[in-house]
């Protein structure tokens, strides 16, 4: 199988053409956002942090931010600061210049405050396009796409149809050589042992269990057992049982293959096959570090519903629940719910959710990237100082 | 005939029903391409699960083709499974004591 994409400077594809505004921190978000709203092809990323952290969440904060802009699916980035901020702006920037791709910077407290700093970024901003917009999507092998799985929203479709279409259509995508993202760290407790044994080493399992163990003492830190309330009341009236049953829903997603390594958040495979992340399961943040991870397309499931995108891949939602895709037709781009119906079987659905992706990557808009959602979060692990 | 519960993995021992059903409904469902039924001893809601074979107290019960815990009391084809006649067999802190 084909798809179209840009092959970048570094050998990675991606599949959209991006000019990426990347505000080192909070403080410089308003100026970029004013830059991208100006310049056609340019996307904002709505950065909330990047000062006053330490340790593992600052370098966390840092990775995910460079990872971003060193995804395939941008063609060119223009870094902004404030000047004073915790984030190191020349060294982000010659980072993500090691991908070969056009990057500029921008310092607000150099150039004499927000209108300076709009016009000057308008003005780089506008040379970046010059540089990048001609350049024309090619044939390549399916191979090249990186696809991130996520589920949000869930009810009991999510883990007799959705997920284990979705599920499907990663083994094909590894089948046919490509690469697969699993994140959620959360929703794999209880049924860690069952990814374990499917990493391709001993050490790789370890690390895996080791990540859902760290996930579940952060949360008792907070004096709250996470198990104590899942599943949730509501899982329960749904027809959930066990802690295993919602785990094992949510993990069907990444299908069967064997998983090659497991990354930090906002960490970049090392190569092609499924791969595991640590991440929280909040959908946005989740998206986030895979996509600073290098992902260039997320397929979503949801059985209630929900509307969110991301500003540099296309995000695709799916849901088994014949009524949602009804009731929110404005954001549902896959009725997966033919499979409860029996009109369809998970296979075949699975295949048309990669059929589907393969048009995205060619230039299709699913539904949250043709009404502009670029809900962006990074995922923080201490608090700001 | 449309399905009315789906098996995920031919070795699961339960089904899911897709819609509400009462206590003496014929429940079909395909266990790969082969389609078989059960007669419902309970009504059972829209989501639930519902018993494809006996499974003894004790034993595991499999969806997804894996454990999603054990069962508390003897289980009949047909029986209506959850929280009053299984459990969760991880997290248990409060039967191992260390956790």
């Amino acid at each position: 199988m084909e798809i179209l994409g840009y092959r970048r400077p570094d050998g990675r594809v991606g599949i959209r053409n991006h000019i990426a505004i990347i505000p080192t921190a909070v403080c410089s978000s308003t100026v970029a956002a004013n830059i991208a709203a100006q310049i056609p092809g340019a996307v904002a990323i709505a950065n909330q942090h990047g000062c006053c952290q330490i340790g593992a969440d600052y370098e966390q904060t840092l990775r995910t931010l460079i990872g971003l802009g060193k995804n395939p699916n941008v063609a060119a980035v223009l870094v902004i600061g404030l000047g004073c901020e915790g984030m190191p702006i020349r060294e982000m920037a010659s980072e993500i210049a090691t991908s070969g791709k056009p990057v500029e910077t921008l310092v607000i407290q150099e150039v004499g405050g927000t209108l300076k700093a709009i016009a000057e970024g308008l003005r780089l901003a506008g040379e970046l396009v010059r540089k990048v917009a001609h350049l024309q999507p090619e044939k390549m092998d399916i191979s090249e796409l990186v696809m991130a799985i996520e589920c949000g929203g869930s009810d009991f479709t999510s883990g007799l149809a959705s997920n284990p279409a979705c599920g499907v259509a990663s083994d094909l995508l590894v089948a046919a050589g490509g690469t697969s993202m699993l994140s959620e760290t959360t929703e794999f407790i209880g049924a860690e042992h069952i990814l374990a044994r499917r990493c391709r080493t001993k050490e790789i399992g370890e690390k895996l269990i080791h990540y859902v163990q760290t996930c579940e003492e952060r949360a008792k830190l907070m004096h709250v057992d996470l198990r104590g309330s899942q599943p949730t009341p509501g899982n329960i009236e749904g027809g959930i049982s066990s802690i295993e049953e919602k785990s094992l829903g949510c993990i069907h997603k990444a299908g069967h293959a064997p998983i090659q390594d497991v990354l930090a958040y906002g960490e970049a495979p090392n190569g092609k096959g499924l791969y595991v992340m640590d991440s929280p399961g909040q959908d946005v943040e989740s998206i986030t570090g895979m996509v600073a991870g290098g992902a260039t397309v997320v397929i979503f499931t949801t059985g209630r519903g929900t509307p969110t995108g991301c500003p540099i891949a296309p995000v695709i939602k799916i849901t088994g629940n014949s009524r949602t895709f009804k009731m929110m037709e404005d954001n549902m781009d896959i009725d997966a719910s033919t499979i409860i119906s029996g009109e369809e079987t998970i296979a075949q659905v699975g295949r048309r959710i990669l059929d589907y992706v393969v048009e995205v990557a060619n230039g299709h808009r699913p539904k949250a990237e043709s009404l502009g959602h670029m809900e962006f979060g990074i995922y923080k692990i201490a608090p700001t100082y | 005939m449309k399905k009315q519960a789906v098996v995920i993995s031919a070795n699961d021992n339960v089904a899911t029903v897709v819609d509400d059903f009462k206590a003496g409904t014929q429940i079909h469902f395909f266990v790969g391409d082969k389609e078989q039924s059960v007669e419902l001893l309970q009504d059972v809601p829209l989501g639930h699960k519902i018993a494809i074979h006996e499974i003894p107290k004790g034993e595991e019960i499999i969806k997804y083709g894996e454990s999603i815990g054990g069962a508390t009391l003897n289980i009949k084809v047909g029986e209506y499974v959850h929280i009053h006649n299984m459990e969760s067999l991880r997290g248990r802190g409060d039967k191992e004591g260390l956790n």
